[in-house]
């Protein structure tokens, strides 16, 4: 893991790892040296609770270029549910949960 | 070398030993069984976690004779897979140099206290723990070193940060014991130049040591659970590495 190129994101959602679903608090994206993937380096991302432990680690190791196609299907869905008029606010207990 | 008509057996075990500030931490130890006394060998695991890989590692170096003793640097992460916690302290930007030093020392310092060490002890780290086997060498005292293509051993000073606070090429002076060096040649992070650079800093210094660099090689060439994993750069990397142990530890 030599770049240490590590970015960390607060996040309110679910995941499901290995134990089952649990609640998410943070996502740390990464460009370094995937466990599994066949590339010396990739975009990688773990969704975790990182009060709840280790374990608590939901993993995604993607090709730069996927991982751009993501971002950007992300963003495109956000904005499509938005015009559409079926984005929801957030309650305030959900984010602070 | 090992003669099909001798004894053989050794004994692997996680064992408690205490590392910086005095914490209990655990440690992968394989010995040969047997009086000796034997040189021994402190193997630094690399950023992916103290996984198996270096269990077996750590197994092999026992295999050629040595007492060898692998730190879980990553103890006071918690617990889970190697990779889950690996994670973890991938997520966190690493774990501080001081606090790894710390780990190490209580590693050597363990070795030197078994009955059947010789008290002649290496060091051996791949990718982050090439990078901390290099910081080692320079700060504690092992009779030799081997960095196996230790990644940000030359930091610019952008780089640098409360965990990292020197770079490990400007300890290069305090080198205390012969340094081996690993490297394949289209490894991005060290780059042949960054190799290149750390050479000329050992020269400089007036240090000892054998930098190997294999073309068709880059990064982590001896991970054949990898792409990465290169089979003839890898023998020749291994051979290189007892002949390097041979002569400093014996």
């Amino acid at each position: 893991m030599c770049t240490m190129l590590t970015l960390q994101a607060k996040i309110a959602g679910c995941g499901k790892g290995a134990q089952g679903w649990f609640d998410l608090r943070e996502a740390n994206v990464s460009y370094d040296h995937p466990f599994h993937f066949h590339l010396e380096h990739s975009l990688n991302i773990d969704f975790v609770n990182e009060a709840a432990g280790p374990g608590a680690r939901v993993a995604v190791e993607l090709t730069p270029e996927a991982a751009r196609e993501l971002a950007m299907t992300i963003l495109a869905t956000l904005e499509k549910a938005e015009t559409d008029g079926f984005l929801e606010e957030t309650p305030a207990h959900v984010h602070s949960h | 070398m090992y003669q099909t008509n001798q004894y053989e057996g050794m004994l692997s075990e996680t064992a408690i030993i205490r590392g910086a500030d005095g914490d209990l931490i655990n440690a992968y130890l394989a010995r040969p069984l047997g009086p000796g006394p034997y040189p021994g060998m402190v193997l630094i695991h690399h950023l992916p976690g103290w996984d198996e890989w270096y269990r077996e590692a750590t197994r092999k170096f026992a295999h050629h004779g040595f007492v060898t003793i692998s730190p879980n640097l990553y103890y006071r992460d918690g617990h889970g897979t190697p990779e889950d916690v690996a994670a973890k302290v991938r997520a966190a930007g690493g774990v501080p140099d001081a606090q790894m030093l710390g780990d190490v020392e209580g590693s050597l310092r363990y070795l030197r206290a078994l009955p059947n060490c010789s008290g002649k002890v290496g060091c051996f780290g791949t990718c982050s723990g090439g990078r901390q086997t290099t910081i080692a060498a320079s700060n504690l005292n092992f009779d030799a070193a081997i960095d196996c293509w230790g990644g940000r051993v030359v930091m610019a000073s952008s780089e640098l940060n409360p965990k990292n606070p020197v770079a490990p090429i400007d300890m290069t002076k305090d080198l205390k014991c012969p340094l081996l060096g690993l490297f394949g040649n289209d490894d991005q992070a060290p780059t042949a130049a960054q190799v290149n650079q750390h050479e000329e800093e050992l020269k400089k210094h007036g240090k000892t040591y054998e930098f190997h660099r294999y073309d068709g090689a880059g990064h982590g060439f001896f991970y054949y659970d990898r792409p990465a994993y290169r089979q003839e750069q890898a023998v020749d990397g291994w051979k290189k590495a007892f002949a390097f142990l041979e002569k400093y530890l014996s």
